[in-house]
């Protein structure tokens, strides 16, 4: 017994587990049931019924409105068949689903989902560059486009790719910019400095120190910015349906397909967390520490819950985003970001540190 | 300290890479196999492929990965401003408004040139 305690105690075996947990119960499942959300959703928008014919014959035609449909789409991926395109590069077609993959998971390791309980937090890791950290991660992705159109062997998956790496090349330099203004409220890039940053409250204990309170047109920016970056609809110019069929990856199909839908899910969950952990707060509730004879395991829970809640709701938003605002052309998605996101975020910059030298 | 930090980070990605594999295998294995000449075309809308694929591409490509290149590394300038500039205090708030109006002088030349228009 002592000796599995001991062992639990070493922060690499913390952090193995702690990844295992956040990434199979939470973001895995999170993505999957947001690919059948997602159907549902665009259906109830569309006055359609969406998914609903998957069911267990055995069991009564159990449909479960259309729940099973998450299950019928991973079954059908699995028994498909692969392949690969005449004249295609096969190794650069192999490997080109693994960035996507890696980039949208690496995002996870630097996210608190509550506060600690004594020493033991839960956060995978805090590195001390923290957000730079995201940044080098999520340029990762690009590649993963960029040598899936270009390993296609295909005239439309290579559009697909050069728009792709155009697009998220432009988007990362706002992703940059507008977190800008945040770094300078909360003095630090690392993730927990600017959480807890967020827990303090302007007039006593009034007003919270939220991201989006702070840096309201940041939040904007970014929001937009890692939508374009994600290549979700409105800024899809990259996988644009109606003229290039399915961009970059148009050539996959089965489980590889299957591994880029997904990877583009988990990093819409990785969105939604980033905005949450930036702009609302964190895990932190506001006005929670008035109640001191809270018991700590019980403000972790409920910090927990906020977190999820929050999370829940931008990844509906943006679910809800690309069904209602209708898509951008390519040119006017990179004239809106070299345009306009560009120059408000070098204005909010230089706002942002006026405002703040004349207050202090 | 740094092992112990950075080390989980390594184990995330490898799980990436390790689902990812997965997936390939997967639809290797599990998958039916048939194959035919017509079927292995890339897909051009039913037509049959003609011509190279990435012969050339916009030379507008080109020019946004150069902005790109160059407004990316200025703002890598800004980061340990941005973190320390309450030291700085306005010495360094004029020193970068300075810096800051030198990027759009750039960001309006490289807008006049048209570098920024797609047609």
């Amino acid at each position: 017994m002592d000796v599995l305690i001991g062992i639990l105690l070493i922060p690499t075996v913390q952090a193995v587990l702690k990844i295992f947990v956040i990434i199979f119960a939470l973001v895995m499942p999170l993505a999957t049931v947001l690919t059948l959300m997602e159907r549902k959703w665009s259906a109830m928008i569309q006055d359609r019924v969406g998914p609903n014919r998957a069911n267990i014959p055995f069991l009564n035609n159990f449909r479960g409105r259309g729940a099973l449909h998450i299950a019928a789409d991973g079954l059908k991926s699995f028994f498909k068949e692969d392949f690969i395109p005449e004249g295609a590069d096969r190794f650069l077609f192999t490997i080109a689903p693994y960035f996507g993959f890696a980039a949208a998971m690496a995002t996870f390791a630097i996210i608190p989902f509550a506060g600690p309980i004594g020493d033991f937090t839960f956060q995978i890791t805090d590195v001390k560059p923290g957000l730079l950290y995201i940044f080098a991660i999520t340029s990762l992705g690009v590649y993963g486009t960029v040598l899936a159109g270009a390993g296609s062997n295909s005239k439309f998956a290579l559009l697909g790719g050069t728009r792709a790496s155009a697009q998220m090349l432009s988007y990362e330099v706002f992703i940059g910019l507008s977190l800008l203004g945040v770094f300078m409220v909360y003095e630090s890039t690392q993730i927990s400095v600017i959480v807890n940053g967020q827990n303090t409250y302007w007039f006593g204990n009034l007003i919270p120190k939220w991201g989006v309170l702070t840096q309201p047109i940041a939040f904007f920016l970014f929001f937009t910015a890692m939508i374009a970056e994600t290549k979700r609809a409105p800024f899809d110019a990259p996988e644009g349906e109606s003229e290039i069929v399915a961009g970059y990856f148009l050539e996959y199909s089965g489980m590889r397909f299957a591994a880029f839908m997904l990877a583009e899910y988990i990093a819409l969950v990785g969105v939604s967390v980033l905005v949450v952990t930036l702009f609302f707060g964190g895990y932190h509730i506001p006005w929670l520490h008035l109640w001191e004879s809270a018991p700590q395991w019980l403000v972790s829970l409920l910090q927990f819950m906020k977190f999820t809640i929050f999370t829940f709701f931008f990844c509906w938003l943006q679910l809800q985003i690309r069904w209602t605002v209708p898509k951008f052309r390519f040119d006017q998605t990179m004239a809106l970001g070299w345009k306009k996101l560009l120059p408000v975020a070098l204005g909010n910059v230089v706002v942002t540190a006026f405002i703040i030298l004349i207050a202090n | 300290m740094l092992a112990t930090e950075y080390f989980p980070i390594l184990i995330l990605i490898v799980l990436g890479l390790v689902f990812a594999t997965v997936f390939t295998l997967a639809g290797i294995l599990l998958g039916p196999k048939s194959r035919g000449k017509d079927k292995e075309m890339p897909f051009e809308s039913g037509f049959a492929s003609k011509g190279l694929v990435g012969q050339r591409y916009d030379v507008k490509f080109y020019m946004t990965a150069l902005i790109f290149l160059i407004f990316d590394v200025e703002i890598v300038f800004l980061y340990p401003w941005a973190v320390k500039f309450r030291e700085l205090g306005w010495f360094g708030f004029i020193e970068v408004c300075f810096f800051i109006l030198l990027l759009l002088v750039s960001l309006t030349y490289v807008w006049k040139k048209g570098a920024l228009e797609w047609e």
